[in-house]
Formats: structure tokens, C-alpha cells, sequence
């Protein structure tokens, strides 16, 4: 009996083809936008997630220059107002488990013929800690390194990449830095894309004082323009965040309601907003393809509407000889679910191959869950279903003769 | 088994219209027993359509009973009607009332399909009743590539093909010529002696005269009720 009704169904689906397909378009166009949006949006939570956890946990970073003045803040964050002392004084505060101080630039990096250009960063050997930093070859520097300035450098696996390729250890080798020789003394484990979409593997880190001195030159010494700073745990970060200010503003004798020439930024906090975005951004995509979703389920019902006037006769032949309403109603909505659940298997085909396509073309990271596919589907049925059901019980609710006499 | 197939006793029937309820039956007793062969005949708009529907179970009367094999149908649910519509009456149409979209054996097979009865079983015995019915070579074709007279005979044999114990027939002839009248009238005529109660309703004498009871209605009442010999009898005399 209901094998015979699907059968039913599927004669319907193919009596009018045309019509059929356009009925699905709606739901094919739905469900494959809430495939891909779904896609690219989980995928971009997921690189998110990723950068957050490379970033490091509980981390503050203090910069150089007055706090949140838009534009004017980074020409007076020029002036070089932190030091490496002041990171030596932040080190003693309760709360804090670890300070690197840093001063960035950039570089051309040499092995023989290879040449690159890449981010210097000039720090203390904790920050590798603070940044939750592993080697894949090698070891790190030391304090007596950055205290007696030596030439050497750890490099990143996309500086690696470009200036060794797969064949040659770096460990071990010369490199030069803006002619200076540096002796490569380990290989960073991989990190992948920082929240603002900078590749953090493309980086070379030496001794602080060996990149002041032999590298970015003319500054007043022991000046640094960032310092990283981690608190000990999630609990302490306001009050680390009050130290730090209250230890500053007092180092840098800043009066009470006055600028200060320093910012503190919280970087966790600021992850964690960055991925609350992407999550709200996610969502809002999923939101809005499901409204066109919810457009191919009316359209569904529209046309089943008119095809259960269309076929009032058949119908009223059908209770004639013998189908109970709920055979009517079966046949109906087995049709509409019909309609729904193979443009929706449609749609996911659509939607999943262009998520690739989207991942081909622009490189932007996807994520196809089984669960979002599955879901999709679920709520696809549940709409054949429920925008089926109406023009369906309106054909069950036929008076047989009436129908029977209509034209 | 009872008797009587058909008992209808004091049936009205009044249709709604704008202007009012519009009495179509009024008062209609009569009883059919088992092997009869029924002619209804009578004016348009007599009610004889109206009272073949209540037969059918396509309707029900205003006021009065109907008793199909001594089962009061007015106090049957929807899905025991559906039932009674699917396996104790075979209704033809005067249009034929066949699906257009589906082959003659589909056609055929659709009651079984209510009767829960699986597809290969379905197709077989469409395909013995359309062979009962001369139609064995078209089982395959459409509605729309037979004559009127053969799609009257695919109506016939949908309504036989759950071996029903009644065939009610509405004006059967009423779009045919009248050889092919004569033809679908030699098949009730086969029908009634293996053993199947026939209502048809009719204009025609001559078709009336192939049942052995003839029932006149006249404004929504019946006024005659005779036996078809009694009648040529009387004429002969
Ligand atoms: N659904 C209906 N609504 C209103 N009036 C109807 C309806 N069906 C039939 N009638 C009227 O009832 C009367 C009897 O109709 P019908 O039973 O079809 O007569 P017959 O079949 O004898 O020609 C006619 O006057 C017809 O107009
Ligand atoms: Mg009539």
C-alpha cells in the first residue's frame, strides 16, 4: 500500500516536470545557501578557534603611546615610551606568570641564492612560553644570549620553507640578516594564520638586544615598543590588568587624570570578541539562507494547492471507488515530501560542491559537518511535511461528490 | 447472508441552496434483494442521480435510512463507508470517470490498491477482468486511445475487480451509440447471472427492458415498480 503510494507520488512528481523542478528550485536554492553558508561560517569559527589557541592563554599585550586616540595614537606611539625595565618591574607584580618585551621590524633573510623578506621579532627567550611556542628542530636561545647580544635566530616553518626547501636541516646553518650573520639555532613549529590573517610562520625571532643593536639600529637602548605579558590564570587577569597600569603610570610618573603614554590591551578578551563575531556572523548567514528555506516551503504549498484543485476530479474518482481521507492525505503529502527531500538532496549536492568551490577559488576555510547536512535535510522534510499538510487535509476534506462533479 | 441487499426506507433528501433548502427526495422506500436486476428510470432531474449517490454511499440522505447488507450506513464512520465504497459496491459512471494519466490495467487495479493488495496481485487480476471484458490486447494504452464504449468496459471491470456483490451504474449508456449500448448491456446482462445485483439507472426503454424490475421516480418520489415480464406481458396483451 504505501509503496504503491510512493509510486503514486513519483507519477505525480514526473506528470508535470516542469513544474515540479521549479517547485524544488526553491528548495534547492534554500537548502544548498544553508549548506554553504553554514559551511564557510563554521569554517571561519573554526580558524578563529584555531588562531585564539596558537595565540597563547591569558596574555596582555602592552604597547608604546596613549591609549584609544584613533589615528593620532600611532604617530605618538613614535615615541618609544616602554623599556625593557619596565618589563623587568611588570615581571615582579602578583599575578603574572611571565614578560617578554619585543621590538618587531622587518628584514631580508639570506641562505646562498635564497632570498626572503619576513618579520623580525626581538624578544626574550620566555616568549616562546608566553606564546605556548614549540620547535619542531633545535633549541631556543637563552637570557645570557639576549644579555650578551649573540647572532642567532630561530625561524619560522614558512621562512624555512622558502629559504632552506624540504632537502636541507636549517639547524645549525648561517643565515644573513641585513648582511649580519645569524646561526640558525632552531625551527618554530607550525602556527598558522593570526586573527588578523597574518602568517605567524613567517617569522624569524633572535635575542632582543641582538635585534636592537645589529638590526632595526638608532634607538635609545632598551627601549621596546610592545611588551607580552601572560597572567597566571583566567582569575587574575583584572587584577593583573590594574597592576600593570598602576605600576606604569607610576614608572612613567604620570599624574593622576592625565594621558598615559602606555595602553594595555587584554588579548584575550579581544580573541574572545573576535570569535563572538564570528560566531554571530555564522549564525546570522545560517539565519538568512534560512529564510529562503523557508520561501521554497511556501512555494511548495502553493503549488500543491493548485495541483490538489487541478486534480480535484481524480480525487473525487479515487474516493469513489473505495481511498479512505487519510489515503487522500497520504498521497499529498508523500508527493510534497517528495518534492522537498529531492531538492534537498539536491540542494546539499549544490551547496557542498560549492563550499569547494568557494574553498578552490578563494582559499577561505570550509567545514562540512554531518550534522549541519543532516540537519538541513531534517528541517527540508519537516517542511514538505508542514507546508504539504494543508493542501493536503484540503483534499482529504473533499466531499466525493462535489469533487466528483467539478470540472 | 441477508436477503436483501438494498433496504431504503423513508429517504429524503434536500440540497442547500442560496434560495433555500431544495427537497430532492422526498420520501423513498424500496428494497432490493440479492440478484436482482434494478432500471431506474424516470425524467431529468427526477433525482435518480441523488438517490444512485446515497446507494453508492457517495451521499447521505437527509432523513430516512439505507441498509446495505443489513448494515445502516448512516451510523457508519468515514473509513467503514470507504470501505463499503471499496469492496461491496462497483459504481459506473455515465463520463467514465477514469484516471487519464494511467494505463487501463492501472485503472483496473486502483481499488486494490485501497484494499491493500500487493502490486503483482493487483496487476493480475486487472488483467483477468480486462480480458473478461474483451480488452486483454490494450491493458497497456491510455483512457484517451480506446472508443467511449470500450472505456465504459474498463469502468466495468474496475468496478468488478473486488468482486463486489453490487453494481450500481448511472445512465451507463447515456454517452454511447446504441450498438455499443447493446454490447455493454450483454455484459450487465452476464453479470447479473453469475450472481450480481445491478442498479442501473436509464432513459431508455429498451435498455430499461434488459432488467428484470423497472422503478419509475417523478419528482423525487417513486411511482412505479414493476417486473420487466409482468410489463411485456401487459403489452402483448
Ligand atoms: N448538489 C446539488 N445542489 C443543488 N441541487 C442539486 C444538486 N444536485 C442535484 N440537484 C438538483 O436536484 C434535482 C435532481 O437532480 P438529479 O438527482 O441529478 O436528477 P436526475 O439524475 O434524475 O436527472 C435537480 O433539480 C438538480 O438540479
Ligand atoms: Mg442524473
Amino acid at each position: 500500500m504505501f509503496s504503491a503510494m510512493l509510486g503514486e507520488a513519483w507519477h505525480a512528481m514526473g506528470a508535470n516536470r516542469l513544474r515540479t523542478f521549479l517547485t524544488m528550485l526553491g528548495m534547492v536554492i534554500g537548502v544548498s545557501a544553508v549548506v554553504l553558508m553554514m559551511a564557510i561560517g563554521q569554517g571561519a569559527e573554526a580558524s578563529v578557534k584555531r588562531s585564539i589557541s596558537a595565540m597563547g592563554s591569558n596574555l596582555f599585550i602592552v604597547l608604546s603611546g596613549p591609549p584609544n586616540m584613533g589615528g593620532a595614537r600611532s604617530a605618538t606611539g613614535n615615541a618609544v615610551s616602554l623599556n625593557v625595565k619596565d618589563a623587568e618591574a611588570i615581571t615582579e607584580l602578583d599575578g603574572i606568570a611571565s614578560v617578554a618585551p619585543i621590538s618587531t621590524g622587518k628584514a631580508q633573510v639570506v641562505f646562498g641564492s635564497n632570498n626572503w623578506n619576513t618579520d623580525v621579532i626581538g624578544t626574550t627567550a620566555s616568549y616562546l612560553d608566553i606564546r605556548d611556542w614549540n620547535l619542531t628542530a633545535g633549541y631556543s636561545f637563552s637570557d645570557s644570549d639576549v644579555r650578551s647580544a649573540t647572532r642567532v635566530a630561530l625561524i619560522g616553518d614558512t621562512v624555512a620553507q622558502n629559504i632552506f626547501g624540504d632537502d636541507i636541516d636549517p639547524v645549525g646553518k648561517t643565515i644573513r640578516l641585513k648582511q649580519n650573520p645569524f646561526v640558525v639555532l632552531g625551527v618554530l613549529a607550525k602556527k598558522g594564520q593570526s586573527l588578523d590573517g597574518r602568517d605567524q610562520d613567517d617569522t624569524i625571532i633572535v635575542p632582543l638586544t641582538t635585534a636592537q643593536r645589529k638590526l632595526f639600529g638608532n634607538q635609545i637602548p632598551g627601549s621596546v615598543r610592545q611588551i607580552m605579558v601572560q597572567a597566571q590564570s583566567d582569575n587574575v587577569m583584572v587584577l593583573a590588568e590594574e597592576n600593570i597600569n598602576g605600576l606604569l603610570n607610576q614608572r612613567h610618573r604620570i599624574r593622576d587624570g592625565a594621558d598615559s603614554d602606555f595602553s594595555v590591551r587584554n588579548l584575550t578578551a579581544l580573541a574572545n570578541s573576535a570569535a563572538e563575531t564570528t560566531r554571530t556572523m555564522s549564525l546570522l548567514l545560517g539565519a538568512i539562507a534560512s529564510v529562503s528555506l523557508l520561501v521554497g516551503g511556501i512555494g511548495i504549498m502553493n503549488i500543491m494547492l493548485v495541483s490538489v484543485t487541478e486534480r480535484t476530479r481524480e480525487i473525487g474518482i479515487r474516493m469513489a471507488i473505495g481511498a479512505r481521507q487519510r489515503d487522500i492525505l497520504m498521497q499529498f503529502l508523500l508527493e510534497a515530501i517528495g518534492i522537498s527531500i529531492v531538492g534537498c538532496l539536491i540542494g546539499i549536492l549544490i551547496g557542498v560542491g560549492g563550499a569547494y568551490a568557494v574553498n578552490a577559488f578563494t582559499g577561505t576555510e570550509i567545514i562540512i559537518a554531518t550534522h549541519t547536512v543532516a540537519i538541513a535535510f531534517g528541517v527540508a522534510a519537516s517542511i514538505g511535511i508542514f507546508f504539504g499538510f494543508y493542501p493536503a487535509r484540503k483534499a482529504a476534506r473533499l466531499n466525493p461528490i462535489e469533487a466528483l462533479r467539478y470540472q | 447472508m441477508q436477503n436483501d441487499v438494498i433496504t431504503v426506507s423513508h429517504v429524503f433528501k434536500e440540497y442547500l441552496t442560496a434560495a433555500g433548502p431544495f427537497p430532492v427526495l422526498k420520501d423513498v422506500n424500496l428494497t432490493i434483494s440479492r440478484g436482482d436486476y434494478v432500471a431506474i428510470m424516470g425524467p431529468s432531474g427526477s433525482g435518480k442521480s441523488t438517490f444512485m449517490n446515497i446507494l453508492g454511499c457517495l451521499d447521505k440522505p437527509t432523513q430516512g435510512h439505507y441498509f446495505l447488507d443489513g448494515h445502516a450506513v448512516d451510523r457508519m464512520d468515514a473509513d467503514a463507508v470507504a470501505q463499503v465504497r471499496n469492496k461491496t459496491i462497483g459504481f459506473v459512471f455515465q463520463g467514465f470517470n477514469l484516471l487519464a494519466r494511467a494505463s487501463l490495467q492501472e485503472n483496473v487495479a486502483l481499488p486494490l490498491v485501497y484494499a491493500g493488495i500487493d502490486k503483482q496481485e493487483r496487476l493480475a487480476r486487472a488483467q483477468v477482468l480486462l480480458e473478461k471484458v474483451g480488452l486483454a490486447k490494450h491493458i497497456h494504452s491510455r483512457p484517451n486511445q480506446i472508443s467511449g464504449g470500450q472505456q465504459q468496459r474498463v469502468a466495468i471491470a474496475r468496478a468488478l475487480v473486488n468482486n463486489p456483490s453490487l453494481i450500481l451504474a448511472d445512465e451507463p449508456t447515456g454517452n454511447l451509440d446504441s450498438v455499443t449500448s447493446e454490447e455493454i448491456m450483454a455484459l450487465f446482462a452476464q453479470l447479473n447471472a453469475e450472481g450480481i445485483t445491478i442498479v442501473l439507472v436509464t432513459h431508455e426503454t429498451d435498455i430499461a427492458d434488459h432488467a428484470k424490475r423497472q422503478v419509475r421516480f417523478l419528482d423525487g418520489r417513486i411511482v412505479q415498480d414493476v417486473l420487466t415480464h409482468n410489463k411485456t406481458l401487459s403489452e402483448v396483451v
